[in-house]
């Protein structure tokens, strides 16, 4: 076949796969919310990206936030001002700086764990769909089990423990945490794509052409079941940094002065107990993680509502 | 299969569950040290001397192998010893009983008006799709689902606490708060519940009443704020699919009213996939109490772990794990056998 019969029949293929990305563009693009998340999603990530030119780092370690000397090291908070835009928190913490390494913070938390639990959930859920029998069933069985806890309260005693034991620290201990109580979700997802798409006939094509089980799940099987569980993933942003939050908001976080919105509230709590003059401590690094998550939900939304093909063609 | 049969087959299920339940709680606890591990045996303040510790560590076979340890420590998880609390002085069982009725008072106060709230809201909407209240319900539904209740939780006490001082934090106002102790020695406050909006109105103190139900409003405002937004979507979308059924189209081509269709045929049928939720609300609930109940010290078993796990107070923060997956799962369970009984496709399929 020549090298235009291929490109021919290429776009042939690629036919369906465009009408439906057009499609979806296309109803996004008919949402006002939908494109409200997406702006908020996007101006999140130019922060996360540019936070070393918008914030130039000053400590060894970046996520750690400068004080400032100038002002002594008193436990008082300093009002917005241009050399502070956000003003300082105790000990004179810069809130500008832990706002913005703070969206940098939340993406990179975000990133690592659902890279991790994505994986961990590929393969169990593809060993417990593909083989099922005991393998499947003690599987299963397992994401019971982490699922009969409310989440934050596991992640809660997990961090506690794992926090005692010597060379850990507490902010690997908060995503290894999330990582527990996230896995199982992803696990049943997998599994029962591949319960879906195990069925098809091209997949007992392959194994009847002699196939081996690995090629069938790597090349036929993972392919064809992992779109949808992408998406949920990528849409996971929001709650993952959410959890985070909470722990550092219940002091099982990051440690003191380090760019993490949760931290910073939950350093600024004495400072809401003396009533609203010091209203810079909470409401900046509230204002980052609501943008942060809201952008995330917004584009959820949007997203089930046109992938889901109960509601889209309405 | 029998209503009866699907029941108590779930129940069998309960037990491999709760079996595992209990083993990760187990594996959780080898990360800590043997040192630190020995406080979910202890049983007072009088255990904590070298020897006596160095006694339970061999009792309980601290320094054997792991099922040996495991069998000991779950003989005594069932006999009711969740261990001594270091930081609170204090029986780790006596510590949650004495502390519950305050997250029982809030619980009782919230849940009727997420379920109202959100059921109401969530069926309007979706019977006026796209005019205002289906807006006005998704942006709520979207906040609540964006805004972290901690922060929501430390704006609301800034304001209302710190700022303006309508109510203090805690279950009472210290003045009242100082006084049932004494009233309880003289024998004018019975304790029958442990619920203060209740005890009150049987002492016949209206004033405590009001002043309990004062500190009810914020810690259940937020409570509800956050939890109601999933059960609104759930509704919102259970709604607009039942409204889009043919049974729908059927009834109004009877010529029913717009109304006796919502509310009699689309509703109904609605309403059983948002009792499914509802599990997932309890014990969304039971994360966000942790987090209210910090935010206002309002001394309920929530506010309880957090303090312990910021202490690493294991005992506690353990047997709140456990507590919380039993009151989850039995929550779950029940939900289930609800659904089957309002549904028996689940049952008979």
């Amino acid at each position: 076949m020549s090298s235009k019969g291929k490109l021919e029949n290429f776009k042939k293929r690629m036919q369906p796969t465009i009408k439906e990305t057009k499609f979806v563009l296309k109803r996004i693009r008919d949402s006002p919310l939908s494109i409200a998340g997406i702006m908020i999603v996007l101006y999140n990530l130019i922060i996360a990206l540019f936070a070393p030119v918008l914030a130039p780092p000053k400590l060894y370690d970046a996520y750690l936030i400068p004080r400032d000397p100038s002002l002594g090291y008193t436990y008082i908070p300093n009002p917005p001002s241009l050399g502070h835009l956000f003003g300082t928190t105790s000990l004179q913490v810069d809130l500008y700086y832990g706002c913005i390494w703070g969206t940098r913070f939340a993406f990179k938390l975000g990133v690592e764990v659902i890279a991790v639990t994505l994986l961990i959930g590929l393969v169990l859920g593809m060993l417990a769909g593909y083989y099922g029998g005991l393998i499947g069933e003690l599987i299963m069985r397992f994401t019971d089990v982490i699922l009969a806890f409310p989440g934050l309260i596991l992640a809660m005693a997990f961090v506690a423990a794992l926090s005692r034991v010597p060379g850990w620290t507490t902010i690997n201990a908060v995503m290894l945490s999330i990582i527990l109580i996230g896995w199982p979700g992803y696990t049943r997802l997998v599994r029962g794509e591949v319960l879906r798409v195990k069925t098809e006939d091209y997949v007992e094509a392959a194994k009847a052409s002699g196939a081996s089980d690995a090629r069938v799940m790597l090349r036929h099987i993972l392919p064809n079941s992992i779109y949808s569980v992408i998406i949920v993933a990528s849409l996971d942003f929001g709650g993952i940094v959410l959890t985070a939050a909470a722990l550092s908001f219940l002091g099982l976080g990051s440690p003191p002065g380090y760019a993490d919105w949760g931290r910073l509230i939950y350093d600024a709590i004495p400072f809401a107990a003396t009533g609203t003059q010091y209203w810079w401590t909470y409401t900046f690094p509230g204002i980052f993680i609501v943008l942060f998550v809201l952008g995330w939900n917004l584009l959820g939304d949007a997203l089930r509502d046109v992938l889901d093909p109960l509601y889209r063609r309405k | 299969m029998g209503l009866r049969e699907y029941v108590i087959r779930r129940l069998l299920l309960l037990i491999p569950i709760m079996f595992g339940v209990v083993i990760l709680i187990f594996a959780i606890l080898q990360l800590v040290p043997v040192g630190e591990r020995v406080s979910i045996y202890l049983t007072g303040p009088k255990d904590i001397k070298p020897e006596v510790i160095q006694g339970y560590i061999r009792m309980y076979g601290l320094d054997q192998p792991v099922w040996v340890q495991f069998y000991q420590w779950l003989r005594q998880v069932l006999q009711g010893n969740f261990g001594y609390s270091e930081y609170f002085q204090e029986q780790v069982l006596t510590g949650l009983l004495a502390r519950a009725p305050a997250t029982i008072e809030i619980v009782i106060y919230a849940a009727p008006i997420i379920v109202l709230v959100g059921i109401w809201l969530g069926v309007n909407a979706a019977a006026q799709r796209d005019k205002p209240l289906d807006h006005a319900s998704r942006i709520l539904s979207i906040l609540g689902t964006s805004m972290p209740s901690f922060f929501f939780g430390v704006v609301l006490s800034a304001i209302f606490i710190a700022q303006l001082k309508w109510v203090s934090s805690g279950r009472l106002s210290y003045q009242m708060e100082g006084l049932v102790p004494n009233m309880i020695n003289i024998g004018k406050w019975h304790q029958y519940t442990g619920l203060l909006t209740i005890d009150s109105l049987l002492n016949g103190r209206i004033d405590y009443f009001i002043d309990a139900l004062e500190h009810l409003i914020l810690p259940v405002t937020v409570l509800v704020f956050i939890q109601t937004a999933t059960l609104v979507r759930v509704t919102r979308s259970s709604m607009l699919e039942a409204l889009s059924k043919t049974y729908i189209i059927a009834a109004t081509a009877k010529g029913l009213s717009r109304k006796e269709v919502i509310y009699k045929h689309a509703r109904r049928n609605a309403l059983i996939p948002v009792v499914t939720i509802s599990g997932l609300v309890i014990g969304g609930m039971m994360t966000g109490l942790v987090i209210t109940e910090t935010i206002f010290r309002f001394p309920g078993i929530g506010n309880w772990a957090a303090i312990a796990a910021q202490h690493f107070d294991m005992p506690i923060v353990v047997a709140y794990a456990m507590f919380s997956a039993v009151v989850f799962v039995l929550a779950n369970l029940i939900v289930d056998v609800l659904y089957a009984y309002i549904d028996p496709r689940i049952r008979l399929g």
